[in-house]
């Protein structure tokens, strides 16, 4: 009942502000967007509270039938397990404290606010769909509800082209991403004839051995399934390959930045693998995927972000680089670490979000960090939180990512595969480099002289109590939430707070494994998080001209990071601009051409022989008679012969 | 008799030609012919509506065979007779052309200023060719309304259409045609075999496999121009081009249907063999309508020419999805046939919408929109999201049932045919992204008002059923979920049969002395 609260107080709350908007004005709409976020957020804070203390037993909400076809039966539910109820009760919270922030900072928006609150509100119902699905069809409208809302919010300045390519981009990213996975359902349901959970996690055992013949080769059906719906998770996650959007997507205001594209949405994709665990720990070959995407990933988006000099694209990048982190857990089976990472960033990273956020609102919408520098006096506490948020990012000891990071590490470390291993060093690679450029970003931020023009440090501000108290709680979170959390989550208790909704091999040990690690390797990612901050420390602060001598330098290294790889120019030439000119060669020559030349060619043919035709009509006697006996003479001849 | 106690399905069918002569009998000046028409088509499509809601309310859906059945003997000598009835394949047809007819007179209530009273007329003999299609049950007759919905739409896109309209009614009219033709010949053929036209008969015929072949093409030349399949599809962008607003939605919204329709309840039933000796043809076909006409949909300027290639490729999944054989991929045919019957119909009235003020609909002319018109730029947002196919609404059911009944066949299949779900989104994210965001920057569109409350009311019901659709889709597939399973499982059963005959001829041939 109370996760019934939870998911549908914030449906209801949009549609007043998106219905009634321009009916009841922008104030009442923030307000009752607020409010029923509030309501949510407190049944579900209160529904993992009585779950976890063992007063409320898991369970399912019936709401009705949704699809029922043949063989196919799916219903809309709300299931109500740890893990679903952990999610909830993140999302809620931390969409909750965006609201309220929302507030400050789109208080000087010219065009009313109501669409945003109805959208941030809309775009919560769905993350809340998605999490307490208790059908792969339903994770999936909640999945494609956020992508639309995604695509909505990133273009919420519509007036602006670059937030609109952006918007498109997002979502035809993610529909990529979406077809894996709707080929990954109907094989799951080709498979094991239903689509529930619980159906399916019951018989996963009795398919191990199952195989599914792909371009002539036999492979375990499993697998096939599980790296299909991975792809799809690839695509919401913005892990290698389907990153692109991502980066782009912080067209959108920044409190979007800090609900969607750091906290929740993106976060989807770690949740699909979780929640898939008890058919993931039987596919061993995805796992092996999970793994190397995730460790690519964390390393491969943690250089981009080193070089990047927009303060929101370094965190976007960092954000992908931590997801990276969390697949790696996924992939080596400590699934639960990995929603234990998910719960702390969305702590950390929401909060570097905000803070930037803060950091823009008060240089009048300035976000290279190039035009920054020396801000520190002047937001004191923007410049505390993003502080703690930098800390629990890199990893320092007794700060949220700390525990969450660490363990991820160690988990890894303890497999023992070799792609457990890669995913090991590029995880403690990229842990310098998280350090590196977090500190990077403090410094260019709020050290040194400033950079910005007279005209906008004068206006330089804090933000107002309405941005700031969302902002300290989260901050409070991200200081807290690991030390407070580790022992429920990533205890050698886990079982009895997990239940039976994250799933290990019998005989695996996830946690215990942890233990095993050699006590010299522990305080290496701690060491090298110190290496980082220091190393950030001598490049901006001490020596200035180090990373200028640097890209000269290295110039070619340079090149390739600032742009990122060329992904998106690859993927531009190779994708966007090939499809066009395909659909436009298509039209003009396949349809307009080939397939309608024949029709118009024998139009054509007709008219002209017609018109020839018309030439022998002369009108003279003579030509006629002539023309008459001759016809008769060769008939009459035919006649003959043929007879 | 049957379930209504009188002939409901006449009733329907032919109650809009009573409208009609209503119509024709009107006197006065012209203002006065024009709105009394109005009136007069508006009431009878109306009541013709409320009547087929009696169909709604009385079908039996755990009935597989055809209700609402109506016999009159007509020429028992040549096996033709008067025969109607709908069964759970054609019962939602029915309303689907009953609900838009009454959506059309609305929508064009002032945009039509001249020769009111015939183009009223028009759409009423339209929806008796219509609804007769979809409830005859005798071959003859069934090719009469089939054919019969041509001279409307010929004359509507004709009159009342574009600047080129000529070349497209033509071109429309030839296409159709020259498959027709084809379509008479087969079921001349049929005719000559069996002796009878009777269509629930023939249900259960068997025909010989080497005749199958002959007949199923012959049916494919005409059903594949309706639907219209790749390559006999570009009469269909050209005609919406030209058509009048009210046009386009019959056409895209009914008159495509009556392809796959066709395909349904002829070809795969009384051609089981031939159609699995097709299907793969078949999904080829498909594969290419969804991937190629998506991307010619992506390079277009003129946003109906847009939406009809967006219609082509949906039929593409839908002709993949009919040639599954298997229930899940039927009814997911069927589903993507009824929410694109709602979906594109809202789409071209969106278009419309923007025709009646700009008088364009080409896309660079608009942009910017969403400043002043609000209510229609979320309009077209659910719709276009509808028609891309995205969960909640009615074009994910369709989607998702056909590729998962195409899993069943080919794992390829399933993900060549849901390719389109990327391109779709690309392509109508753009057309929304040129025409709805942005700033305006056209003086013209400065003043545009937002949609008139005759424009939400014709708008309102399909929102509804639109989500309806994709909320709660069990309250559509309920009607014709026992048909099609009686249809899967009678082709698998003649295709054993045939197999079994196969073998034994093999086996008896080989056995001759020579």
């Amino acid at each position: 009942m109370l996760t019934a609260i939870a998911v549908f107080a914030p449906l209801i709350g949009s549609a007043v502000a998106g219905l009634l908007g321009r009916a009841i004005g922008d104030r009442a709409s923030r307000i009752a967007t607020i409010l029923c976020m509030i309501v949510a957020a407190v049944a579900g804070d209160a529904a993992v509270t009585l779950l976890v203390s063992g007063n409320v037993s898991t369970g399912v909400v019936p709401i009705t039938t949704w699809i029922a076809v043949g063989t196919l039966k799916v219903s809309w539910a709300l299931r109500y397990d740890t893990l679903s109820a952990v999610m909830v009760a993140m999302v809620t919270t931390v969409s909750m404290l965006i609201h309220v922030y929302s507030v400050g900072y789109m208080a000087h928006e010219e065009r009313p606010v109501s669409r945003f609150f109805s959208y941030l509100s809309l775009f919560s119902f769905a993350m809340l769909m998605l999490v307490t699905a208790n059908n792969i069809l339903q994770l999936f409208f909640g999945w494609e509800g956020v992508g639309l809302m995604s695509y909505l919010l990133i273009g919420y300045w519509y007036h602006k082209p670059s937030a609109c390519a952006a918007a498109i981009k997002a979502f035809v990213v993610n529909r990529v991403a979406d077809l894996f996975f709707a080929v990954g359902i109907a094989l799951l349901f080709f498979q094991f004839r239903s689509l529930s959970f619980s159906t399916i996690f019951t018989a996963v055992t009795q398919h191990v051995g199952v195989h599914y013949t792909l371009l002539g080769t036999s492979f375990p059906v499993l697998d096939v399934i599980g790296v299909l719906l991975f792809i799809g998770a690839m695509g919401k996650s913005a892990q290698l390959f389907l990153h692109t959007w991502l980066p782009d997507a912080m067209e959108g205001p920044t409190p979007v930045s800090a609900l969607i594209h750091a906290a929740t949405m993106v976060t989807a994709g770690v949740f699909l693998v979780a929640r898939m665990s008890p058919l993931l720990e039987y596919a061993p070959a995805a796992l092996t995927m999970v793994t190397f995407i995730g460790g690519s990933t964390a390393f491969f988006t943690a250089t981009i972000a080193c070089v990047q000099t927009d303060i929101k694209r370094v965190i976007a990048y960092s954000t992908c680089s931590q997801l990276g982190y969390m697949f790696i857990a996924a992939g080596v089976g400590a699934f639960q670490v990995s929603i234990f990472h998910l719960i702390t960033h969305a702590f950390f990273k929401s909060l570097l979000f905000l803070g930037a956020g803060s950091v823009i609102h008060a240089m009048s919408d300035e976000q290279d960090m190039r035009r920054m520098g020396g801000l520190w006096r002047k937001i004191p506490v923007t410049y505390t939180v993003m502080w703690v948020g930098c800390l629990a990012l890199a990893g320092i000891p007794f700060f949220a990512g700390y525990y969450s990071k660490d363990a991820i590490l160690e988990a890894a470390a303890t497999a023992d595969t070799g792609v457990a291993h890669y995913a090991y060093v590029c995880g403690l690679l990229a842990a310098f480099l998280t350090a590196f450029y977090s500190w990077r970003l403090l410094i260019m931020t709020f050290h040194g002289i400033s950079r910005a023009e007279p005209r906008v440090l004068a206006h330089v501000h804090e933000s107002p109590t309405v941005m700031l108290v969302p902002v300290v709680l989260l901050a409070i979170g991200a200081a807290v939430s690991g030390f407070a959390l580790h022992g429920l989550f990533i205890g050698h208790d886990w079982r009895a707070f997990w239940g039976t909704s994250i799933f290990a091999l019998p005989g695996s040990h996830p946690i215990g494994r942890i233990e095993t690690l050699p006590s010299l390797l522990k305080p290496l990612p701690t060491l090298v998080a110190l290496l980082g901050i220091g190393t950030a420390y001598v490049f901006y602060m001490a020596r200035p001209e180090i990373p200028e001598w640097l890209a000269e330098r290295f110039r070619p290294v340079y090149l390739f990071l600032v742009n990122k790889w060329y992904f998106d120019d690859i993927y531009d030439t190779l994708f966007v601009r090939g499809v066009l000119r395909v659909a436009r060669l298509s039209w003009k020559v396949g349809d307009a051409t080939v397939i309608d030349g024949i029709p118009n060619g024998v139009a054509l043919l007709a008219t002209d022989s017609s018109a020839e035709v018309v030439k022998l009509q002369t009108g003279s006697l003579a030509q006629y008679a002539f023309a008459m006996v001759f016809g008769v003479v060769v008939l009459v001849a035919v006649f003959l012969v043929v007879r | 008799m049957n379930a209504a106690g009188f002939p409901l399905l006449s009733l329907i069918t032919f109650l809009p030609l009573v409208g009609g002569a209503v119509i024709l009998s009107i006197r006065g000046d012209a203002a006065m012919v024009a709105s009394n028409s109005r009136w007069a088509a508006l009431w009878t499509s109306l009541i013709v509506f409320g009547l087929s809601l009696v169909l709604w309310l009385k079908f039996n859906p755990s009935d597989p065979g055809f209700q609402f059945v109506e016999t009159a003997s007509w020429m028992p000598r040549y096996g033709l007779s008067y025969h109607m009835g709908v069964d759970g394949i054609s019962v939602l047809f029915v309303l689907l052309s009953t609900a838009l007819t009454p959506i059309c007179i609305l929508a064009s209530w002032e945009v039509i200023t001249h020769q009111v009273r015939e183009y009223m007329l028009a759409f009423l003999i339209l929806e008796t060719m219509m609804v007769g299609t979809f409830s005859a049950l005798d071959f003859i007759i069934f090719y009469m309304f089939f054919e019969g919905t041509l001279i409307p739409m010929y004359l509507i896109i004709g009159i009342w259409g574009g600047p080129r309209r000529i070349y497209s009614t033509i071109k429309f009219f030839l296409f159709t045609l020259a498959g027709s033709v084809l379509l008479l010949l087969a079921i001349l053929a049929i005719w000559f075999q069996t002796g009878t036209m009777d269509i629930p008969t023939l249900l259960h015929t068997h025909l010989p496999a080497g005749m199958q072949f002959w007949l199923f093409l012959g049916f494919l030349a005409s059903f594949a121009v309706k639907l219209p399949m790749w390559p006999v599809h570009t009469w269909l962008p050209d005609a919406h081009v030209e058509a009048p607003t009210a046009g386009s939605v019959m056409l895209a919204g009914v008159l495509l249907k009556m392809g796959g329709y066709g395909l349904l309840r002829f070809s795969v039933p009384m051609l089981p063999v031939a159609s699995s000796l097709f299907a793969p043809l078949m999904f080829a076909l498909g594969v290419i309508a969804v991937i190629y006409t998506s991307l010619v949909a992506l390079a277009q300027e003129d946003m109906k020419k847009l939406i009809a290639y967006s219609s082509v490729a949906h039929m593409g999944l839908v002709t993949i999805g009919i040639f599954t054989f298997n229930v899940i991929g039927v009814q997911g045919a069927l589903f993507q046939m009824l929410s694109h019957g709602i979906v594109s119909a809202a789409l071209f009235l969106c278009v419309g919408v923007l025709y009646d003020r700009m008088h364009t609909h080409e896309i660079a002319r608009f942009g910017g929109l969403i400043e002043r018109m609000p209510v229609y730029a979320l309009l077209l947002m659910v719709f276009s999201l509808a028609s891309v196919g995205l969960p909640g609404t009615s074009g994910f059911i369709g989607e998702i049932l056909v590729m998962i009944g195409a899993l069943r066949v080919n794992f390829w299949l399933a993900l060549f045919g849901g390719t389109g779900t990327i391109l779709s989104i690309a392509y109508m994210l753009y057309l929304y992204r040129r025409i709805i965001f942005g700033t305006i920057t056209h003086v013209d569109l400065k003043a545009i008002l937002d949609l008139s409350p005759r424009e939400i009311a014709v708008f309102a019901p399909l929102v509804l059923l639109t989500l309806w659709m994709g909320v709660h889709p069990s309250s559509f597939t309920e009607f014709w979920a026992a048909s099609v399973r009686h249809m899967v499982q009678s082709h698998t059963a003649a295709l054993a049969t045939a197999h079994l005959a196969h073998l034994a001829s093999v086996r008896t041939v080989g056995m001759l002395p020579r």
